[in-house]
């Protein structure tokens, strides 16, 4: 999704139009927003148009799912699901993120906390989930427990290697320059390293987050049906597509507003000189 | 004291300060061979503008951190006001190459850094901070971030973070390399002022022989690495004409001339 690789590609912002373009067409390319709205809208046509010829015959337009998602909205079906889904999907995030950068941290503090937690996240990042989920069943049952561990399953590794990345990447000058003024261990770390780190632990949130909103439903697909991943099997289930669609653009875009929001937290608590250059 | 190794041409009349900072058969071996000093004898006398000067890579950086206590030596020992050196200390403050400065911060949160480390209270620091920035000449600029400053302000800003801590000693390490011939020309104006209105101790690295010409009471020249004193010179310049007679000066040519000559040795 746009949302978490656009942080690593700034270039995509629009720099060189060709000349021979107009000059209003021009502004306009420079507003972000248009920019966006434009992009948005080549979408959903491009959906709309998909579902029209159609590609298949379980692939509903555009216009179809968005009426769809009203209806869930207006009967309050959706919010409802939703609510069941954010259960474990908080409490996974929440946990993921306190103790992921809490790990991340200590790694990048502590090479003997490295050694030892590197091998583990980077063998949790690249295991295949479908294939885990039945062990977590087997040793959790088909509760909340089970669906929290896949959402942390999904979201810590990236969190944690995020964190370990960006502590361990502190400009060396600045630890120098801690270091010839007399700070002390608790305020090179709280001063400088964190402070340091943060926009790459953010970016690590980001990631770790819209993975947790994957794990989230995939735990509902594979552990038992409830909350949003209910509606997506059972609309499948009765070939009512624009319904579940509908759902896993709702999931999108629950996702996307999650992710956004917490950019708009880094800006505004951690980052304020960002805030001063705009 | 001054100059143990120095194969000195300059008669040793410098003598006459007493040394803050004496560096005793010093050596350097980093981790993977490469030797930067070699028994390196040496004294700062207080109160002047110490210059080291030498080829690239002969270890003056590696020097300056060692008295800084910011590097371990190999051998030998670093000793202030008499006192061997262990680590850094509140009587020395480094002003670095790359400036070194917190990009999530303002200037005066810069400037005031080595305070706030020390637990100075902030109102009390943010007003000695903005004492030195003033007197570095960026007053108003204080609320700004280091990236909207250029090269040559944000190395002021890493000169008040020096200054405001009130050390003795002032390193500074190619504190001018990053800017442009004008501001650098500025900047060592505003040193020579700092130097007569501060009475610190400051070592100074730098490429240029004209800079420290101008800059110094003294000059050390290094040899190549592993690096040993080759001449120490002092430097008297006519300090109250316009900076264009002492360019001009008779005195300022030939102590220029005379370190080329020197370090042309070394080119090959
Ligand atoms: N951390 C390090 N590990 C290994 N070798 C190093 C390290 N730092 C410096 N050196 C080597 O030690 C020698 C002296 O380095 P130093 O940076 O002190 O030189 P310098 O005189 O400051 O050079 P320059 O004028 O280019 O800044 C160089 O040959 C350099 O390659
Ligand atoms: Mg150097």
């Amino acid at each position: 999704m746009t949302p978490t690789t656009r942080e690593f590609v700034p270039a995509a912002v629009p720099l060189g139009r060709p000349a021979s373009s107009p000059h209003s067409l021009q502004t306009l390319a420079s507003n972000p927003y248009a920019l966006r709205i434009v992009s948005f809208a080549i979408v959903a046509l491009a959906w709309e148009w998909a579902g029209r010829v159609p590609v298949s015959p379980s692939f509903p337009t555009f216009g179809e799912t968005a009426a769809a998602l009203f209806s869930m909205l207006a009967d309050g079906s959706l919010p409802a699901a939703f609510a069941n889904t954010l259960v474990p999907l908080a409490i996974g995030i929440a946990l993921s993120s306190v103790v992921g950068v809490a790990i991340g941290v200590a790694m990048g503090l502590n090479e003997k906390v490295e050694w030892f937690g590197v091998p583990i996240f980077i063998v949790l990042q690249a295991a295949p989930l479908a294939a885990l989920v039945p062990l977590l069943v087997l040793a959790y049952g088909i509760g909340v427990t089970t669906k929290v561990f896949v959402v942390c399953i999904m979201a810590m590794p990236v969190i944690v290697l995020n964190s370990f990345k960006a502590v361990r990447h502190t400009p060396h000058s600045l630890i120098e320059m801690g270091r010839s003024f007399m700070a002390n261990r608790p305020q090179l770390i709280g001063k400088i390293i964190l402070r340091s780190a943060t926009p790459v632990i953010f970016a690590g949130l980001r990631l770790g987050t819209a993975a947790g909103f994957v794990g989230a439903i995939l735990a509902e697909l594979l552990v038992t049906p409830t909350g949003v991943g209910d509606i997506i099997t059972y609309s499948q289930s009765t070939a009512d597509y624009p319904r579940m669609y509908a759902a896993i653009a709702g999931v999108i875009i629950v996702s996307v507003l999650f992710i956004e929001g917490l950019g708009w937290v880094e800006q505004r608590f951690l980052r304020p000189e960002k805030r001063s250059a705009s | 004291m001054i100059g143990l190794q120095a194969q000195t041409a300059a008669p040793p009349l410098a003598a006459d300060a007493a040394p803050i900072v004496e560096v005793r058969g010093l050596s350097k071996i980093y981790p993977g061979g490469v030797e930067a000093l070699n028994d390196i004898s040496l004294s700062f006398p207080e109160g002047e503008l110490t210059t080291l000067l030498g080829p690239s890579g002969c270890g003056k950086t590696t020097l300056l951190k060692i008295i800084a206590g910011l590097l371990q030596p190999t051998g030998g020992e670093v000793r202030v006001r008499g006192r061997a050196v262990t680590g850094p200390g509140p009587e020395r403050s480094f002003v670095f190459q790359d400036f070194a400065l917190m990009p999530w911060a303002t200037v005066i949160r810069n400037a005031a850094f080595g305070l706030e480390l020390r637990g100075v209270p902030r109102s009390e620091r943010e007003a000695v901070a903005e004492k030195y920035i003033a007197s570095v000449g960026l007053k108003g600029f204080e609320t700004k971030y280091p990236h909207e400053l250029s090269g040559g302000m944000r190395q002021r800003v890493g000169l008040a973070r020096a200054l405001a801590v009130n050390a003795d000693i002032v390193m500074m390490d190619e504190p001018f390399s990053a800017v442009d011939e004008q501001t650098r020309r500025q900047f060592q104006e505003d040193m020579l002022r700092l130097v007569a209105q501060e009475r610190k101790t400051f070592l100074f690295v730098t490429h240029s022989i004209e800079e420290a010409v101008y800059v110094s009471n003294r000059i050390v020249l290094l040899s190549r690495r592993p690096s040993r004193v080759s001449e120490i010179i002092d430097v008297n310049l006519p300090r109250d004409s316009e900076p264009d007679q002492i360019r001009r000066h008779p005195a300022y040519l030939d102590t220029v001339e005379g370190i080329w000559q020197t370090l042309k040795r070394y080119l090959d």
